[in-house]
């Protein structure tokens, strides 16, 4: 029972994970696509903590940590660099 | 003179606290990172001590938390209060979302916030972002540009009354 | 305990796709990210919080807390830089929006005879 509804938050996460890659292809401008792309690595950050929960590896949960570390300084440096250039 | 003498006195003191709350968060992350035997505890002391050396001459932001008990109850207060309004703001979200019509009536108002530190116009920027309906664009000195999702006030005065003041009492207390 | 943890997890995951459901139906940049950044706050910290309360032995539950704290501070600020260079960069909110202070202030403040605040 548990283990069905595990399997269907992570099915729904991966649809979620899909709608945001749409968004991430049609959006009009390169905000947009960043913005994107950072609601996919948050939701990916949370895909990642599943797996290392069912494949039985705590290190995976250290991937997702430095994951989100690297993805927040991107997220900075993209807006810096947006907002008045390199 | 005994002026100036007395402002230095004040930004050693501001300086002296940033670098001990600085090194206490630093090795709370080290433990709730799982660290256990001895060696791996002194790495972590020897590391935490290393970085607030090596950022000394950074602003000393953390300096404006004040320690006293009233402010640590209240900062745990805080944190009840800011759950509820993440939650009430994810279900606003979601009903925005589901609906087919999606009602919108959105703009940048201004705000006006009491706060002098940064450090406290950081967590109420944060908090302001998380709960329902609003997204701070800008800050320049005391004023906060909102990007709200239905504007219910246009005049500073009345926005400033529905999103900052839930938080803003409870931040003075902690950060001044 | 382990059902709870499951029932906390897929709510965590109904927000996690309301998020990215409301990044594709909004019209502009500004409530993209609204929706965007509360949604996928709250989805990540349930989605994780409740594998936590099912899976304790297999991973640490004082990392998922880190992971937690992180999210929650990181999250806003990232979206309220992307924000400010959105709106620097000029790109145009939707067509009905009520009023933009932001722009005014702006527009204030580099005409060298207009009065400033």
């Amino acid at each position: 029972m548990a283990d069905t509804l595990y399997a269907v938050a992570a099915m729904t996460g991966l649809a979620a994970l899909l709608i945001a890659f749409i968004r991430m292809i049609i959006g009009p401008t390169s905000a947009d696509r960043v913005v994107a792309l950072d609601v996919m690595t948050i939701i990916s950050i949370s895909l990642i903590v599943f797996l290392a929960a069912f494949l039985e590896r705590a290190i995976y949960i250290d991937v997702a940590i430095v994951y989100s570390i690297i993805s927040f300084i991107g997220v900075i440096a993209i807006a810096r660099y947006m907002e008045r250039g390199i | 003179m005994k002026k100036h003498r007395a402002k230095n006195h004040e930004t050693a003191g501001r300086s002296i606290k940033h670098s001990g709350i600085l090194f206490l968060l630093l090795l709370l992350v080290w433990f709730l990172l799982g660290s256990r035997d001895l060696q791996e505890c002194i790495t972590g002391l020897i590391v935490s001590l290393l970085i607030v050396i090596l950022t000394r001459n950074l602003t000393p932001v953390l300096g404006d938390i004040r320690l006293t008990p009233r402010a640590l109850f209240i900062g745990l207060w805080y944190i009840l209060v800011f759950f509820k309004e993440l939650l009430v703001s994810n279900l606003d979200v979601a009903r925005r979302v589901i609906d087919p019509k999606l009602p919108l009536k959105p703009g940048i108002v201004r705000v006006r916030t009491r706060l002098r530190s940064d450090i406290g116009k950081m967590i109420l920027a944060n908090s302001i972002t998380l709960t329902p309906g609003t997204l701070t664009v800008g800050i320049r000195g005391d004023l906060l540009y909102i990007h709200w999702i239905e504007i219910r006030h246009r005049d500073l005065e009345g926005a400033t009354r529905d999103i900052v003041r839930k938080f803003e009492k409870h931040l003075e207390v902690i950060f001044g | 305990m382990e059902l709870a943890g499951a029932i906390i997890t897929l709510a965590g995951s109904v927000f996690l796709f309301l998020g990215a459901l409301g990044l594709l139906r909004m019209p502009d940049i500004y409530n993209r990210m609204q929706a965007g950044t509360k949604a996928t706050t709250m989805g990540t910290l349930l989605f994780i919080a409740g594998l936590a309360l099912g899976f304790h032995q297999e991973i640490g539950v004082a990392r998922v807390v880190l992971i937690i704290l992180f999210v929650i501070f990181t999250n806003p600020l990232s979206t309220h830089a992307l924000a400010r260079a959105a709106h620097k960069h000029g790109i145009p909110l939707a067509k009905d929006t009520v009023k933009d202070d932001l722009a005014q202030d702006e527009e204030a403040r580099t005409e060298p005879e207009g009065e400033g605040k």
